[in-house]
């Protein structure tokens, strides 16, 4: 039988391979933006596995939220990547360098 | 159910919209000719949502069953963040202007704009009474400061600081949801009122962890330390005005959300938030101080100060008291006025060819160039540094004041030693610009506005005491809103 604990856990171990994705990943800022999407996933499994088993609408309403604003940040993430690849040629995490201290 | 009440409880925003929704049209049928106008217009918006205050919308109680509230402690950070948002409206038209390094640059009708969408998000987190208001709020803000971030799109330095900024924003973004998921997980409700019941009644661990995962998430909205290491590549690469924005209104925002959310929410976790809450402010206070000291460029300078500024205002809610949260919010003012006076002189810092220049050494000899700018710089330094009589010393006097009274002395004795070390930098660039053989001279020709604003943020930081009994009853009743 698979009971909240399961889902809690697969959402725990999504939302640490996201923020390691962030962290870890030199090459470039696309895997970042996967994470960034990676985490937000984990948090809606955990909202909708609580909603379910709390049998509240709620976390559910939430998830819905949570899914459009991704949607924008990702859109907005995208265009400033763009932007950026256009002056700098390049989209390395470790080329972002020009401002140190 | 949508009543008609609930509806003028959300004048502002609503005013917000419709207004930034407008000037968009206007903007995008007429191009940035009509930058200029937009502005304006975007100013008088501002103003407007700020009138409706005096109405319901600033003391109706809940709107929409508790998803938003509109009390005094809402009213009073909106018109600190209308007032932050409208400054940086009204110095942006220069900065853009074009110059001999860059002649195809202009103010685009799209800045002010932008900066109207972020203050809707900005009066939806100070007004949450739910998870679901804070994450929009957040988010509508967010989003659009992400975008005035890389405003200059030729600029790689900006692009950079918009990149960065999305990345670890979108990070927090992501540690704040998981928290906010446990705390619904283990609450059954992401109302701060039902989440406050969960936690009186027992404090389990997932709504520990929740806890954390919540106050990391808002640590890094208010650059608090260990979450602060965005702040000074994104201040230094954005645009000055959108600079001058980051370190006016979404600072006040995300402050007095973290202080609702603290105190109407985690409140009945009194004891564990508090540890948090200490450990931030202590960190920060020191970090900012510290690595303050080496910088040269003067808005990176500021960033540090500015997360330095973050950790002496958590000191009030640290104290966790009415007065405790009074005193953050008339920190939050006072630190306001400060910055954006700061901001505007170094706006004023151009060579011959109208090149913004961002080095402190540029300053050298500025007291002999530009009296009234220095003397101006000068205020506002010495005002961060928190040296009496300005007013700066009394917006930290408050904070440690309230810490001793919920008997936390060790915290305010240590704030009190590590502004010392906040005033070592401050008092750099004051000798920088007083004693030091000058540098080139900057350009000359200060628009009359710029020079107005400039003059009455000194004046309110020189004779700001006059103004004590009104900052401290607003401060007082905006604190009782939350208790």
């Amino acid at each position: 039988m698979i009971g909240l604990q399961h889902y809690l856990v697969v959402s725990a171990i999504l939302f640490v391979m996201g923020v390691l994705g962030i962290f870890i990943n030199r090459k470039n800022v696309i895997i970042i933006l996967m994470a960034i999407e990676l985490i937000l996933l984990a948090v809606n499994i955990n909202l909708v596995a609580f909603s379910a088993f709390l049998g509240d609408l709620v976390g559910q309403v939430f998830s819905m939220f949570v899914l459009t604003v991704a949607a924008g940040e990702a859109a907005i993430g995208l265009a400033i990547l763009v932007i950026y690849f256009r002056g700098r040629g390049t989209i390395a995490v470790d080329d972002a360098n020009r401002m140190k201290g | 159910m949508i009543d008609s009440a609930s509806l003028l409880m959300v004048a502002p925003e609503l005013v917000l919209t419709v207004g930034a929704l407008v000037l968009l049209m206007v903007a995008a049928y007429a191009g940035d000719r009509m930058a200029k106008v937009v502005s304006w217009m975007s100013i008088a918006t501002l103003v407007a949502a700020g009138l409706t205050l005096l109405g319901l919308p600033g003391h109706g109680g809940d709107a929409f069953e508790g998803l938003y509230r509109a009390d005094a402690f809402a009213a009073y950070a909106k018109v600190l963040i209308y007032a932050a948002a409208a400054a940086s409206i009204v110095v942006a038209p220069r900065f853009f202007a074009p110059t001999a390094a860059n002649a195809s640059g202009a103010l685009r009708a799209e800045y002010p704009i932008l900066i109207l969408l972020a203050c809707i998000g900005m009066g939806m987190m100070v007004s949450a009474g739910d998870m679901m208001t804070l994450y929009v709020g957040l988010e509508l803000n967010s989003l659009a400061a992400y975008v005035l971030a890389s405003f200059m799109r030729q600029d790689t330095r900006s692009a950079e600081a918009g990149l960065k900024y999305f990345v670890l924003g979108a990070l927090a973004s992501g540690i704040l949801l998981y928290g906010i998921s446990l705390l619904y997980g283990f609450s059954g409700s992401t109302s701060f009122d039902g989440i406050a019941v969960a936690m009186g009644d027992k404090l389990s661990n997932g709504l520990l962890f929740g806890m954390v995962f919540v106050l990391a998430g808002l640590a890094f909205k208010i650059s608090a330390v260990p979450f602060h290491m965005w702040t000074p590549d994104v201040y230094e690469g954005a645009p000055t005005p959108v600079t001058t924005f980051f370190a006016s209104a979404p600072k006040v925002a995300a402050m007095g959300l973290t202080v609702r959310v603290a105190i109407e929410a985690l409140g009945p976790g009194g004891m564990a938030w508090q540890q948090i809450v200490i450990f931030v402010a202590l960190a920060s206070i020191l970090f900012g101080g510290v690595a303050a000291i080496g910088q040269t460029n003067i808005k990176r300078l500021l960033a540090y100060s500015s997360i330095n500024n973050v950790g002496f205002a958590l000191i009030g809610l640290a104290a966790g008291t009415p007065a405790g949260v009074a005193a953050t919010m008339s920190y939050m003012t006072i630190y306001v006025v400060m910055t954006i006076g700061s901001f505007f002189c170094i706006i004023q810092m151009r060579d011959r060819d109208g090149n913004p220049i961002e080095t402190i050494a540029s300053l050298a000899g500025l007291s002999q160039s530009r009296k009234g700018l220095a003397a101006a710089l000068a205020i506002f330094m010495f005002s961060l540094a928190g040296i009496p009589p300005l007013f700066g010393f009394w917006a930290k006097f408050l904070v440690f004041d309230a810490a001793v009274g919920a008997g936390l002395l060790g915290l305010a004795a240590f704030g009190i030693a590590a502004s010392v070390i906040g005033a070592f930098y401050y008092l750099k660039i004051i000798k920088t610009m007083y004693f030091d053989e000058p540098a080139a001279e900057y350009a000359t020709g200060t628009p009359i506005i710029e020079n107005t604003v400039i003059a009455l943020c000194a004046a309110v930081i020189v004779f700001g005491y006059l103004l004590n009994p009104v900052l401290d009853s607003a401060s007082a009743a905006a604190a009782a809103a939350l208790f």
